[in-house]
């Protein structure tokens, strides 16, 4: 029996079987029990009666990615499972538990030719009046990995409660039949006691983001439906309310951009969310909101593109369109949250950031970090407020883009006398009356980038860990792959640095350089196919030494041991 | 911010003047936009809601450049999405008088999708498109409410299409005020431009709006128009009849409605955000 630091079980079977929901409750328990996870769901395309896999990895301490394979499969049944070859990844030490009356081993496991052992899920449930295969299932998985029979008792009276008592009292006998058919497998591996941490939280990267962007001010919310944004719709729709603010469902995207800025336009720090194609729609208004200086956060959880592409599926292949997709010379702020946790600073900075610059800023999550779900470490408190500068309402007239030294103007909202203004779209004087002249273009063009350029952004704008002369440059929801495979080419000894920005636009060209001082080697990790995030790193900053990209598109994240193989492989 | 509209001004006089800029305009001479300006003040006048406390939100086109001739708040935003913006505006400022203006093209082509919803939305806002059955700042081509035979060197001979008919759409898609102006009488427009932004809810105001240089036969207009025979109806049926059958140049109030306005609840707080993270707690 050896003690793991981290256990991944993948859970599998077809629309209904209740893959998801046993996943979600080992989490759950887990996380009561003190260790901490994460979970990601993986379905078909289909809205019901698809197949679904809960993706799940345990540890000790807290985990940003999913690992490179998966110690227990646990098939509730076969049907379709064959569409998760490529996602579930077992090894020569991997454990199959399936059903012999569940249709036959897909053919990645069965090809592996790792242990099996049947266990006769469907027969054991017809003991059991209301029960069902999933709860046996999640017995076992528990059971194996090392959690105990109570902290099960709450998770499922609270789950069930809305079914009634037969539901729940059938949920526990069949959890306590997985317990007992477990018994007898012999599995050498446990959960290591968890570290002791903070106060735990459950969480999307897509509730965070919602609950960052209220922490940071937002309290108007525009948006269509789109996945894998919807979440965060849904869970601001009623929070909003209750905290005094509303979201409207939009009839387009080009409404939801529209309309955000018409709430910015009155004084209320405003939000949409969005996937790619969403955020392609709402260009054009990105522009007006630069040339206008209207506050806003764009929230797009990127997705496989382009077009319909893999709606349910990450890809980081929207950065593009974020930092160049805009018409005209349009400068404004660009983020990219690194985990689950982080998903809330982000989304809570940029919201400080729009409001404090009166620029759009656009928030780059995928389809991992919103719809994964993580047992994490509290996050901390920052002071992150979104307020804009407003016109105090002086006796001389007012010029809503009068230029300043820091070219942040102060901003009048509706309702304050003396200070009407219309805010406009065309190239506009200081008062805001429309030109074409030279010198009124330049100026304005100047002052919306200088009041970017000239704002200090803190030592928010990248994370920066390590020393050594490799250095891994990466963004966004890989950042937690690329932290396990330099600890990993740590304990080869090979020390790597890790350098990636949260801010993308402005570019910090000085830090940037600082944090690769003394890197003699490179290697660019992204998630795209034609390689973004290297082309933007090669157009907006020096790269010292030799450069290698490990990219490729998505749907499957890259993972922590193949970046530590390109690493090593490196040091050859 | 409610108590914001009750300000001194209320119980003054006020003039048509106080809500002009002194932005000069950029339309034709002759343009019947000019007269949609002066009833836009003549309007504001009467209503004496001051200055600040109105929001005038346009796109693009030669109408959408209006809200700067005002001395309201304005805001000039992009092709097609003024009722989008003006939606957001309201909905977190409803103590804000909020005034849409477009023209055909922007409101009824590019902005077609967004006038159908703003009427199923029913937000307390007046929408004013001035129709001249043209673009004009593109200089010349066809809009949804051109006439089939009208030849343009983008559709020789003309499109071949019959008009969008904006008002029974309105109508069908549930604006809760409908009427037809024409440009030409200023105080005639005025005095409906009043009716409509007292009126709870979407209002939905077409200004028959000559284009003097793209479409000079539109000076003919003075003489077709005619005040509607009958008075406003509150039943659709009748009002979409009424608006089916008429020539088009029937001027005045042509259905009041009674539907709700949407106004969700905005700025009452029942819990403070830090108590939002208990959910995620274990």
């Amino acid at each position: 029996m050896t003690e793991a630091e981290h256990l991944s079980i993948a859970i599998v079977g077809s629309g209904g079987a209740g893959a998801l929901t046993s996943g979600n409750l080992l989490l759950e328990a887990a996380t009561a029990a003190g260790w901490y996870g994460l979970l990601t769901r993986t379905v078909g395309p289909q809205i019901r009666g698809g197949e679904a896999a809960a993706l799940i990895r345990l540890a000790n301490r807290p985990v940003e990615c999913l690992a490179d394979q998966f110690d227990l499969l646990i098939g509730v049944d076969w049907l379709n499972a064959d569409r998760f070859g490529a996602e579930i990844e077992v090894g020569p030490h991997s454990l199959v538990i399936s059903d012999p009356r569940s249709g036959e081993l897909p053919a990645f496991v069965k090809n592996s030719g790792i242990r099996v052992v049947e266990i006769p899920l469907k027969e054991i449930t017809k003991s059991i009046p209301e029960g069902r295969p999933n709860m046996i299932a999640l017995g076992i998985a528990a059971k194996l990995v090392g959690l105990n029979e109570e902290v099960f008792t709450a998770l499922i009276e609270k789950r069930f409660a809305e079914k009634g008592r037969v539901a729940s009292q059938a949920s526990r006998a069949a959890l306590q039949a997985g317990f007992a058919a477990a018994a007898d497998i012999q599995f050498d591996k446990r959960l290591a006691p968890p570290v002791a941490g903070k106060k735990r939280w459950l969480v999307s990267g897509n509730e965070a983001t919602g609950l960052g962007a209220i922490r940071g001010g937002v309290r108007f919310a525009a948006a269509y439906p789109i996945t894998p944004a919807s979440e965060i719709l849904e869970w601001l729709a009623p929070r909003l309310a209750k905290v005094g603010g509303v979201l409207l469902q939009a009839e387009d995207e080009l409404a939801s951009i529209n309309m955000i800025i018409g709430a910015s336009f009155g004084g209320t720090p405003a939000l949409t969310a969005t996937s790619g194609p969403g955020l392609s729609l709402m260009i054009e208004a990105l522009g007006l909101a630069t040339a206008a200086e209207i506050p806003i956060v764009v929230v797009d959880v990127m997705r496989g593109g382009p077009s319909t592409g893999i709606p349910t599926k990450s890809e980081q292949a929207d950065l593009n369109i974020a930092v160049y997709g805009f018409h005209g010379d349009a400068p404004h702020l660009v983020l990219a949250p690194q985990s689950i946790g982080d998903c809330l600073f982000t989304a809570q900075w940029a919201a400080y950031l729009a409001e404090a610059l009166q620029a759009p800023a656009i928030v780059l999550s995928d389809q991992f970090l919103g719809q994964t779900v993580a047992a994490i470490e509290r996050p901390a408190d920052v002071a992150f407020i979104g307020e804009r500068i407003r016109h105090a309402g002086a006796d001389a007239p007012y010029q809503r883009y009068a230029l300043a030294a820091n070219g942040i103007s102060p901003m009048a909202i509706p309702g304050m006398r003396g200070a009407q203004y219309t805010a406009e779209g065309l190239t506009h004087s200081e008062r805001g009356t429309p030109t074409s002249g030279a010198a009124a273009h330049r100026v304005q063009l100047d002052k919306r980038r200088d009041k970017l350029e000239q704002f200090t952004f803190g030592d928010h704008w990248a994370t920066i860990e390590g020393k050594g002369e490799i250095a891994v440059i990466t963004w966004g929801s890989l950042t937690g792959a690329v932290r396990e495979a330099i600890e990993l080419a740590g304990r080869d000894g090979i020390a790597v640095r890790l350098v990636a920005p949260r801010l993308l636009l402005p570019v910090q060209n000085v830090r940037f350089a600082a944090a690769l001082d003394g890197v003699k080697r490179i290697l660019v990790v992204e998630q795209s196919h034609s390689g973004q995030f290297y082309r933007y790193l090669r157009a907006h900053y020096d790269l010292p030494g030799e450069v290698r990209v490990l990219h490729r598109p998505g749907p499957f994240p890259i993972r922590p041991s193949e970046i530590h193989k390109a690493i090593a492989e490196w040091r050859k | 911010m409610e108590e914001m509209i009750l300000t001194v001004d209320t119980q003054l006089a006020c003039k048509p003047s106080d809500y002009r800029s002194d932005v000069k305009p950029v339309w034709c001479p002759g343009c019947g936009d000019y007269h949609v300006l002066m009833a836009f003040t003549r309007a504001f006048a009467q209503l004496a809601v001051p200055a600040e406390q109105i929001a005038v939100i346009s796109g693009i086109g030669c109408s959408s450049r209006i809200p700067a001739y005002t001395n309201c708040y304005g805001f000039h935003g992009v092709h097609g999405r003024s009722l989008a913006l003006a939606s957001g505006l309201k909905v977190t400022r409803p103590d804000l008088t909020v005034v849409v203006a477009s023209g055909d093209g922007d409101g009824y082509s590019i902005g077609g999708n967004h006038f159908l919803h703003a009427c199923r939305r029913n937000i307390d806002m007046t929408y004013v498109v001035m129709d001249n059955r043209v673009y004009g700042m593109t200089k010349g081509q066809p809009s949804p409410t051109t006439e089939p035979d009208f030849d343009t060197a983008i559709s020789p001979g003309g499109t071949g299409l019959s008009p969008f008919h904006p008002l029974v759409n309105a109508l069908a898609s549930g604006a809760n005020f409908i009427a037809r102006c024409f440009a030409g009488e200023p105080n005639e427009t005025a005095a409906i431009l009043v009716e409509a932004i007292r009126h709870p809810g979407f209002s939905f105001v077409e200004i028959l709006s000559p284009c003097v240089t793209y479409r000079p036969d539109q000076k003919a207009w003075k003489d077709l128009v005619h005040p509607a025979p009958v008075g406003a109806t509150n039943d659709p049926a009748k009002a979409a009849r009424r608006i089916m059958t008429d020539d088009g140049f029937n001027i005045g109030i042509l259905y009041r409605g009674e539907r709700r306005p949407y106004q969700p609840k905005f700025g009452r707080q029942s819990l403070d955000p830090s108590e939002l993270e208990q959910e995620f707690e274990i």
